[in-house]
């Protein structure tokens, strides 16, 4: 047997195929993989698809209120009601993609790179003809898929439950704003992972990156709101003292640090994408509003208004990216 | 001469203010089985990553297979095998999904990869535990499967980091032939970096002796050897089953005998160095002074007595 092979070793050395195959596709493949076989994939999987049906149920149930009520500018949009109708215990399911979706985003890439570098197949791979930044395009990339699909799926199965529940056929204008809305969530979980890919990158330990990342994660969902608010407050004069004006420049300016985090953006894009009626999203004046007819925006007006957040969204993005590749790409890789 | 397949001029690599590999030339001709030879944090995992572009190094340059391996890294990891000296798989897939990955990683087809990683598997001796998952292999799997995953790129060059860690005497012998045999049929070279001396003196043609970043000798067995011992070219070691008291009576007389240089006296041995082979005159010496002797070592060089000597020099 070994003859056989050292004598085939030899013929196929001289013939030497030189296939430019894609390495970075059967990394990608390879990263999916490993994904959906993993527990926590499948755990974070169940939680989400729950967490969907669940703000999908009480909307259902409470979907014949919601379009009856004419005073409602916007109670024509079924499939957006379906989205977005509550009866006040459970969220719906945007709100609660904020707070879920960052725990996606890091449980699937908070191992990324120090967990490779531990078992020591880190260097097995660089030792492979690639290029180093495919590996870490790779793991998001392949993760990003995951999370798309997860998210496409999970509509389009809205979108179908609903036609079949209801059977109301759905305006384009809805398909949009919902994609828009599923585009929003995918760049919004996009983010988490790419700041739990730098961490894995900055952080030997992976429990360490993870901690991290939950860290950053709920002081941006939930303290930093407090405490801008509180520094806002303490530095503002007295209300009495101040005039309109006033009042509005501080409002503003508390609205505009609010924004520094992602999780504002991603509220504030997924607010006015499926609730057509909002017209702006910080505070207007009365004289803003004079003549103003209660009537939905059109899908270009709601998205202009969000742009801003969506780029700022894609820009936190790249420079989470960016730190990574200039932590990672002339790092020594020692077992 | 033809070009030499790894050249090595100056290389250089500082970390801070410690020099961890110093001005390091080295040419490695085709087929050769080159052994890097040096205590822990010698220099040899360094040098072995500059060699393969993973690190920069601070000055000097690397070629492999006339690439420079700190600008086009690429070219050279097609052509190198690398075997780490703490082996990694992913745990989650079985040894054969472990190795197709890296088959396919090399640009080669699925299919080919498959078949080329069976019948590799076969040589390592693995083909009844390819479908496991590589969390359940012992160590000594591991590192077969280690060479596996070089050997499946079909490589001009393997470079192995202490390939012999962990494997059971037996293992190490098989290990050992297999890579010189793959040498000596397809002209594979082999960079091969170990402290284990006896394992590198069984398979390499050429040693280098690795201490402190620094290069202290290279040469195969024979010229280390002679460089090193030339003034004290024979030692014999006799064993009598007398006591012998000290001071010993007949060491003046015994020091007369011809070319005998120097003589250590034990309880019951003697050690003698002398710049001729001169053991049938020792022998005879102490029969006819009566003693009973149990035993006549002479003394030959192997490498451990080379890496001791050049620790040594290097120490002071």
């Amino acid at each position: 047997m070994m003859k056989n092979f050292i004598l085939s070793f030899g013929k196929q050395t001289t013939e030497s195929v030189e296939v430019q195959g894609s390495p970075f596709g059967v990394m990608v493949r390879k990263e999916i993989a490993g994904h959906i076989r993993s527990w926590r994939f499948i755990v974070l999987l169940i939680v989400i698809a729950f967490t969907f049906w669940g703000s999908l149920y009480v909307s259902l149930t409470n979907i014949k209120d919601a379009v009856n009520n004419a005073k409602d500018p916007d109670h024509l949009f079924v499939y957006l009601k379906l989205l977005t109708t509550t009866e006040g215990n459970l969220p719906p399911f945007h709100v609660l993609l904020s707070f879920l979706g960052p725990l996606l985003g890091i449980g699937l890439g908070f191992d990324a790179v120090n967990s490779e570098k531990q078992n020591g197949t880190l260097i097995r791979i660089m030792a492979q003809p690639v290029y180093r930044d495919n590996l870490l395009l790779s793991k998001f990339i392949g993760s990003f898929i995951l999370v798309s699909v997860l998210f496409l799926v999970l509509t389009l199965l809205m979108i179908g439950g609903g036609m079949l529940l209801t059977g109301v056929p759905i305006e384009p204008e809805e398909v949009l704003r919902i994609f828009s809305f599923t585009m929003i969530c995918i760049l919004y979980v996009g983010f988490w992972l790419g700041l739990s890919i730098l961490l894995s990158i900055a952080f030997t330990q992976a429990a360490t990156s993870a901690l991290t990342a939950i860290g950053i994660w709920l002081f941006l969902t939930v303290f930093y709101q407090i405490v801008i608010s509180m520094v806002v407050k303490a530095s503002a004069p007295r209300a009495e003292l101040l005039s309109a004006t006033g009042i509005l420049h501080y409002n503003e300016l508390l609205f505009h640090l609010l924004r520094l985090t992602p999780s504002q953006l991603y509220t504030d894009a997924t607010t006015t994408l499926l609730m057509p009626y909002v017209r702006s999203l910080g505070p207007i004046t009365m004289e803003q509003m004079a003549g103003a007819i209660p009537s939905p925006l059109s899908y270009k007006e709601s998205l202009m208004i969000v742009w801003p957040q969506v780029s700022g969204l894609v820009a936190t993005t790249v420079v989470c990216f960016a730190a990574s590749y200039y932590l990672f790409m002339r790092r020594e890789i020692r077992s | 001469m033809e070009n030499p397949i790894i050249e090595l001029r100056g290389l250089t690599k500082c970390y801070g203010s410690i020099r961890a590999v110093d001005d390091l030339n080295l040419s490695i001709q085709k087929g050769e089985i080159f052994g890097l030879l040096g205590p822990n944090g010698a220099g040899k995992t360094t040098t072995i990553l500059m060699i393969l572009g993973l690190t920069e190094p601070t000055s000097g340059s690397a070629y492999v297979c006339g690439y420079d391996a700190t600008t086009t890294p690429i070219l050279v990891k097609r052509k190198v095998g690398y075997m780490p000296d703490s082996l990694g798989f992913y745990d989650t897939m079985t040894a054969l999904e472990n190795l197709m990955y890296i088959g396919e990683l090399n640009g080669i087809s699925p299919y080919e990869s498959k078949e080329r990683a069976l019948s590799i598997m076969q040589v390592v001796g693995l083909e009844n535990d390819m479908n496991k998952k590589t969390s359940t292999y012992s160590r000594g799997m591991k590192q077969r499967l280690g060479l596996a995953d070089v050997l499946i790129k079909q490589p001009d060059v393997v470079i192995l980091d202490e390939p012999t860690l962990g494997i059971d005497p037996s293992g190490v012998r098989e290990f050992l032939g297999l890579i010189r045999q793959l040498s000596r049929q397809q002209g594979l070279t082999v960079l091969l970096s170990s402290h284990h001396l006896h394992h590198v003196q069984q398979v390499c043609d050429r040693v280098g002796i690795f201490v402190k970043g620094k290069l202290m000798a290279e040469g195969n067995m024979d010229t280390l050897s002679k460089n090193l011992f030339e003034e004290k070219s024979f030692e014999i070691r006799i064993t009598v089953m007398n006591n012998l008291t000290l001071p010993w009576e007949h060491e003046a007389e015994f020091l007369l005998l011809n070319s005998i240089k120097q003589a250590v006296v034990g309880d019951h041995e003697i050690n003698v160095s002398c710049s001729k082979d001169v053991t049938p005159e020792i022998v005879r010496y102490f029969v006819d002074k009566g003693y009973d002797v149990m035993g006549v070592q002479r003394k030959e060089y192997g490498l451990d007595d080379i890496y001791q000597k050049y620790f040594e020099s290097s120490l002071n």
